[in-house]
């Protein structure tokens, strides 16, 4: 976002000097406003001044990744505060946590049960995408055994967390991995940004509420700018009122101290306290948040709303084009005809499989479009259904000549039965319909 | 260094809608329910008041509904008995008992109109909580039944529904006659769910007798589009739209319970882990996903999902220094 004449005008040193061209420094800020001067035509600008307008045409939450190779997450990176603004572009990342109290046997097993906590879901397959690695021991050696034994092992980026002494043995050892450093402190920064620095690995700054962390994030950016911002949480509610706050202020107000992708953690002790509770992190801001829970059952769901917070609006989900097999299906079974957009899709499919008589689903390539939507652009009308119908060769697997259409667009009937040489039967008009349609029609095949 | 924080100023607020009536307002509730009356966006109380917690109702039926087994196991000693089903729902924290009439519908029963209304009476006569209304979704029938229904419970200000963009007029009629509050429903369409509010507000009927259902999609299947219809709905609102302005439910627990993840068996899909959790989850995580767009009544099924959805929402209450 373009900052105003009188935010710029704030940074100049009005002096009025005219050595800019401008008669005065108001106007000068106000034709910078316009994309008609720039800063360097002002001989008197300070170097904060340059380096915070310079930072105007810089993204509003910077790019940060960890991880390297397939491993790599990128964080930040976003431009909006609510989605159907634009789209959020990067999905926040899940990391598990590890305790370094597990050694030998146990920490492999758990390592590798963290590893697999990958899953197929509507076609795609979806993961978490950090290891936390916790110095719950208070042991820097203990630390660096656990962190070298993750590391050798771990599928997923690395988050390091300790402090000073721990980090400061196992970071170097795994900075290869470009793990993100876990975390600067108020009293421990110099030492830990320093770390991050010389290993060349991102970093946590980790205050405690909005002013706390700002005033540390400042000190650290003046060093290092690899930075991830953890409010410190203690409570859900206050999580959120600071995650809001500095989305808000780097997005429209250009603040740079929260111009940095964020990490909350999940504080409660139950799994599944703590799946709902992240949530709220998913939707609001958070680019990482971290959890203890390491079942796939509750990982699932959440994944699940990563996924749907994180799908474009502005793109039509969509589901292949293609005939679904829904159930036991045979030669007898009917044959419904919708568009591929996903809802639509997912609506007629979870109807089918209500109705308890096995279908075919012939989803129609209409861009992601609904029924009447479609309908109405001419992508779901007799040709195009036509073609597809005999193109999947569905006929081919059943031995009747009828095919079920949406209610809606009963005004194709005749045109379709034409061209088709299809008996064309006219469904619901709602996919709530289909039960008690197919019960009507095909009571012999009710399960 | 002190950031200022940016603090939105709005115009507008949410409507604060009351369900039940108790003795002294004409009903015979223990309780009443209100919610609304939010002036932020939700849960962001450093800039503005969410004065009323959300709320749970928990969903019964007139008929076994034979649902998901998870579910079904919870309920078997009740399911089949209305008023003591309604009972076990309030003893799981149920703060309005949601009832749905399936066995109006001419494929599952057909009851009549009058047997209807003694379900409800029943079930308003067994537990102290509001109580919702629904029909069994086949118009014509329920346009039959919700009138009678609303006469039978005069005076105990029940959320009677639904009212749709081209079905509004008889319950809009019935509920505005026996002092009932309307369930408007639209489907996952903000410009419909404007004009429905407008129709039913020119029947003479105000937006504080309506609740917005902006129909609900689960997590996994289109959740987004309904938590994006909730945001912009709440900003409309924030910003002085009064035919936004309405409280917000969602039905939650009949989408969730039809999602694959919910009714798919762990032998079948081994890598989505324990169903049972993995099913009470996806409601628990719907209603909380659609609780951050801006909901205020969700309606459940299962007893832990309920506790789940409760003790995330009553964190998001606290008020915090900021």
């Amino acid at each position: 976002m373009a900052l105003t004449g009188l935010d710029i005008f704030k940074q100049l040193p009005k002096t009025n000097c005219k050595d800019c061209g401008s008669p005065t420094c108001l106007a000068f800020a106000m034709a910078m406003a316009n994309g008609k001067a720039s800063l360097d035509m002002c001989p008197h600008a300070t170097e904060a001044a340059k380096e915070t307008l310079g930072a105007a045409t810089a993204p509003p939450v910077k790019t940060v990744k960890v991880g390297v190779g397939e491993q790599e997450v990128v964080l930040g990176d976003e431009t909006v505060l609510f989605r159907h603004d634009k789209t959020f572009y990067h999905p926040t990342a899940l990391a598990i946590q590890i305790s370094d109290k597990l050694s030998g046997a146990e920490l492999d097993a758990k390592i590798a049960k963290v590893n697999d906590l990958v899953m197929d879901r509507v076609g795609q397959t979806i993961a978490i995408d950090m290891i936390a690695i916790t110095n719950c021991s208070g042991d820097a050696a203990t630390f660096k055994a656990a962190v070298e034994a993750v590391a050798a092992k771990a599928k997923f980026a690395l988050l390091l967390v300790a402090d000073v002494a721990g980090l400061e043995a196992a970071v170097p050892a795994v900075a290869a991995k470009k793990p993100l450093i876990h975390a600067a402190t108020a009293e421990n920064w110099e030492k830990v940004v320093a770390l991050a620095k010389a290993n060349n690995c991102p970093v946590v700054v980790k205050g405690n509420g909005l002013d706390d962390t700002a005033a540390l994030v400042e000190k650290v950016a003046k060093e290092y700018k690899e930075i991830v911002i953890d409010f410190g949480n203690t409570a859900p509610a206050k999580t959120l009122g600071d995650m809001v706050n500095a989305r808000r202020l780097a997005i429209k107000k250009k603040f740079r101290p929260f111009g940095y992708p964020m990490l909350a953690c999940a504080l409660a002790a139950d799994p599944k306290e703590e799946v709902v509770e992240a949530v709220t992190y998913v939707a609001k801001y958070a680019s990482i948040v971290c959890l203890k829970a390491d079942e796939k059952q509750f990982l699932l769901p959440l994944m699940a709303w990563r996924m749907n917070i994180y799908t474009d609006p502005q793109k039509p989900m969509a589901v292949e084009a293609k005939v679904y097999e829904i159930g036991d299906v045979g030669p007898d079974c009917p044959v419904y005809v919708c568009t591929n957009f996903a809802l639509t899709y997912f609506a007629v499919e979870g109807e089918v499989v209500g109705s308890k008589i096995p279908g075919y689903i012939v989803a129609v390539d209409t861009d992601g479009a609904s029924v009447l939507t479609a309908w109405a652009a001419g992508k779901f009308v007799a040709e195009p259904i036509n073609e597809t119908i005999k193109a999947c060769g569905i006929m081919d697997k059943v031995n009747h000549n009828n095919i079920v259409i949406p209610g809606y667009v009963a005004i194709i009937t005749g045109k379709l039965k034409e061209i088709s040489g299809l008996d064309v039967i006219v469904g619901p008009q709602e996919a709530v319909g289909i039960p008690a349609f197919a019960k009507a029609r095909y009571p012999q095949l009710l399960k | 260094m002190a950031t200022n924080m940016l603090k939105e100023r709005y115009s507008g607020k949410i409507n604060t809608v009351t369900i039940g009536a108790t003795k002294e307002q004409g009903g015979t509730r223990t309780s009443t329910v209100t919610v609304g009356g939010d002036s932020t966006m939700p849960f962001l109380q450093f800039e503005g008041e969410m004065p009323l917690k959300p709320v749970v109702a928990m969903e019964i039926q007139d008929i076994n509904p034979d649902w998901h087994p998870v579910l079904n196991e919870v309920y078997a000693d009740v399911i089949n008995d209305p008023v003591a089903w309604a009972k076990k729902c309030v003893e799981c924290g149920a703060d309005l008992i949601y009832i749905k009439l399936a066995g109006a519908h001419p494929d599952n029963g057909n009851k009549s109109p009058e047997e209807c209304a003694k379900v409800v009476k029943d079930v308003l006569a067994a537990v102290g909580v509001p109580v919702i209304v629904v029909g069994c979704g086949e118009e014509e029938k329920d346009n039959a039944v919700l009138p009678v229904v609303a006469e039978a419970a005069t005076g105990e200000n029940l959320l009677i529904g639904l009212a749709k963009q081209d079905n509004y007029k008889s319950v809009t009629a019935a509920a505005m006659v026996h002092k009932h509050k309307v369930l408007a429903q639209s489907p996952l369409d903000i410009n419909i769910c404007k004009q429905l509010n407008i129709l039913i507000s020119e029947l003479g009927f105000g937006p504080e007798n309506v609740i917005i259902d902006p129909s609900t999609a689960a997590l996994g299947y289109g959740i987004e589009y309904t938590y994006s219809i909730l945001e912009r709905g709440r900003l409309g609102a924030l910003q002085g739209d009064k035919m936004l302005s309405q409280p917000v439910i969602c039905q939650v627990g009949y989408e969730a319970w039809r999602a694959k993840e919910a009714n798919a068996s762990e032998e079948d899909f081994p890598n989505w882990g324990n169903q049972a959790e993995r099913a009470i989850l996806w409601e628990a995580m719907t209603a909380a996903g659609l609780l951050q767009g801006g909901a205020h009544i969700m309606v459940l099924r299962h007893p832990e999902a309920v506790r789940l959805f409760k003790a995330n929402a009553d964190a998001l209450m606290v008020k915090p220094e900021i």
